[in-house]
C-alpha cells in the first residue's frame, strides 16, 4: 500500500508526517503527491494575505472557528511565516492567534517557513495543500507571509483570495498601485474599531470604483458610490469590502457569505475550472523551472561555474554571457 | 532535495505568564537555522500534543516558571506519546530545583536548563535530540 492511500483527515499524525516529506522534497513526498493527486481538487482553497500586523492570523482563527460552529465543513490551515535569509531559521508564530481552534478534531493547522521563496508562499505550499485536500478537508485556508505589495503568488494557488487591510496602512495612492489589491476577490478591513477606518474603507472603495466603474452600482457616476457590495447587471465579480473585528465576531457572517458567493460565482461562470487549469499550469511551470535548474546544476561542475564567475567578478564578462556559456549544450 | 530543517515546538504549559525565556530560546534556535513553532502562553498538555502532531516536530521545549513542572512535564510527555509521536526529544527550561532534575529526566526529559545556561549549549543539545528522532 502506498503511503498516500493512508491519507485521511482522521489520521492527523500520518498527514503531518507526509507533509514533512513533501516540505523536505523527499522521494517519499513526491510519491505521496503523485498518489493522492487524483483524489485532490475537491476543497475550496481560500488565500488570506495582507501586510504584517493587519490581523491575518486572528482573522483566520475567527473565520475557521465560525465555519466550524456551523459544523458542516472541516478546515485545514496552512500558515506561512518567513525564513531568515541568513540562517534559514524561522519563528512560526501564527498558532499563537489560533488557540480557539485547539481541541477541534475537524481542524488541522500547519505552520510553514517560506524557505527562501519570495512570493509569499513556500515552494512546497501547493503540495501541502494538495495533501490536505486529498485527506478530505473541505476548506483550506492559506495564510501568506506578511505581504508587501507584490507577494501575489497566493492568487494563483487559491480559488478565493482575501486581502486584509487595516486602518492607517496607507492613503488612496497606495490603493491605486498595482499589486496586492488587484488580486483581491474579497477585501477585508480588519480592526474596524480603530480610528481611520472610514478613510481606509473610502480609499478601497474609490479604488474599486476606478476599476469597475461601469459595474459598481451600475453607473459610472463621477465621485459617487454607495455603501453596498452588489454586483449589478454584470457577469464580473466586484470584490466586496467587508469591515471586520477579528477579536470579536463583527463582520464575519458577511465574510463567510462573501466566500460562499464567490465560490458560487466561480462555479456558475465556469471560472472555477478555468482557475484550476491556470493553477495547475502554474504549478507545472514552477516545478519545471525548479527541476530544470536542479538538473542543470547536477550536470555542471562547480569548478566550471567558479571559473566563469571569476570572469564576471573581475568584470571581464557580464552575468548574462556567463549564463549563456554555462547553459550551452555540451558538444 | 532540500535540507531537512529541525522543527522545534516551544511551549509554555501552565499558568505563569513569563515568556521572556521562551522567546530567548526560540530566537536562539531560529538563529541556529531551525524552524521554531511558538505557541504562546497557557498551553494545556493536550494543546501542546495537538500542536506537536500537526507540526510534526522533532523536539519540544517547555518553559515553566510556576513551580508546577513535576505535574505538567510528565503529563505533557505522556499526552504527546499517546498520540503516536514517540520519537520526539524534550527539554525543559525555567526555575527547576536541583532535586527535581532527576525526576524530570526519569519522566523522559533529555535536558533541563536553569537560568544562565548558554544558548550555545541549548542549540547543540537540541541538534542532538533531533537526531534521536
Amino acid at each position: 500500500m502506498k503511503s498516500s492511500d493512508l491519507l485521511s483527515a482522521a489520521d492527523k499524525l500520518a498527514l503531518s508526517r507526509l507533509i514533512s516529506e513533501v516540505e523536505n522534497e523527499t522521494s517519499a513526498g513526491k510519491t505521496a503527491l503523485d498518489g493522492c493527486f487524483p483524489r485532490s481538487g475537491k476543497a475550496h482553497l481560500i488565500g488570506v494575505t495582507g501586510a504584517p500586523g493587519t490581523g491575518k492570523s486572528s482573522l483566520v482563527n475567527r473565520l475557521a472557528q465560525l465555519i466550524r460552529r456551523e459544523g458542516k465543513q472541516t478546515v485545514a490551515i496552512v500558515a506561512i511565516d518567513p525564513s531568515s535569509p541568513f540562517t534559514g531559521g524561522a519563528i512560526l508564530g501564527d498558532r499563537v492567534r489560533m488557540r480557539d481552534l485547539s481541541g477541534d478534531p475537524g481542524v488541522f493547522i500547519r505552520s510553514m517557513a517560506s524557505r527562501g521563496e519570495l512570493g509569499g508562499l513556500a515552494r512546497t505550499t501547493a503540495g501541502v495543500v494538495q495533501l490536505m485536500d486529498a485527506a478530505g478537508y473541505d476548506l483550506i485556508l492559506i495564510e501568506t507571509v506578511g505581504a508587501g505589495q507584490s507577494e501575489v503568488d497566493i492568487a494563483r494557488l487559491a480559488h478565493t483570495t482575501i486581502v486584509v487591510e487595516s486602518p492607517g496602512m496607507g492613503d488612496d495612492i497606495q490603493a491605486i498601485k498595482a499589486g496586492i489589491l488587484e488580486i483581491a476577490d474579497i477585501l477585508v478591513v480588519n480592526k474596524a474599531d480603530r480610528p481611520g477606518i472610514e478613510n481606509t474603507e473610502r480609499a478601497l472603495r474609490a479604488n474599486l470604483e476606478l476599476g469597475y466603474s461601469h459595474r459598481v452600482n451600475g453607473k459610472a457616476g463621477h465621485g459617487e458610490f454607495k455603501e453596498e457590495n452588489t454586483i449589478v447587471n454584470s457577469e464580473e465579480w466586484v470584490p466586496p469590502v467587508i469591515k471586520t473585528i477579528a477579536t470579536e465576531e463583527t463582520g464575519f457572517p458577511e465574510l463567510i457569505n462573501a466566500i460562499a458567493s464567490h465560490r458560487d460565482y466561480l462555479q456558475k461562470t465556469g471560472l472555477l475550472a478555468h482557475r484550476e487549469r491556470e493553477r495547475l499550469m502554474d504549478e507545472f511551470d514552477h516545478l519545471l523551472r525548479h527541476t530544470l535548474v536542479q538538473n542543470w546544476k547536477a550536470q555542471v561542475s562547480t569548478e566550471n561555474i567558479s571559473r566563469v564567475m571569476d570572469a564576471v567578478y573581475s568584470r571581464k564578462r557580464s552575468p548574462a554571457s556567463a549564463v549563456e556559456e554555462l547553459t550551452r549544450p555540451a558538444k | 532535495m532540500a535540507d531537512r530543517k529541525i522543527r522545534v515546538l516551544i511551549a509554555k504549559p501552565g499558568l505563569d505568564g513569563h515568556d521572556r525565556g521562551a522567546k530567548v530560546i526560540a530566537r536562539a534556535l531560529r538563529d541556529a537555522g531551525m524552524e521554531v513553532i511558538y505557541t504562546g502562553l497557557r498551553q494545556t498538555p493536550e494543546m501542546i500534543a495537538e500542536a506537536a502532531v500537526q507540526e510534526n516536530v522533532d523536539v519540544i521545549g517547555m518553559s515553566i516558571l510556576s513551580g508546577a513542572h513535576l505535574v505538567l512535564v510528565p503529563k505533557v510527555i505522556d499526552t504527546v506519546r499517546k498520540t503516536g509521536l514517540t520519537d520526539v526529544g524534550f527539554f525543559v527550561g525555567g526555575i527547576i530545583p536541583e532535586e527535581d532534575v532527576a525526576v524530570l529526566k526519569a519522566a523522559g526529559v533529555n535536558a533541563v536548563y536553569g537560568p544562565g545556561t548558554s544558548t550555545v549549549t541549548v542549540i547543540e543539545d537540541v541538534k542532538s535530540f533531533a537526531h534521536i528522532a
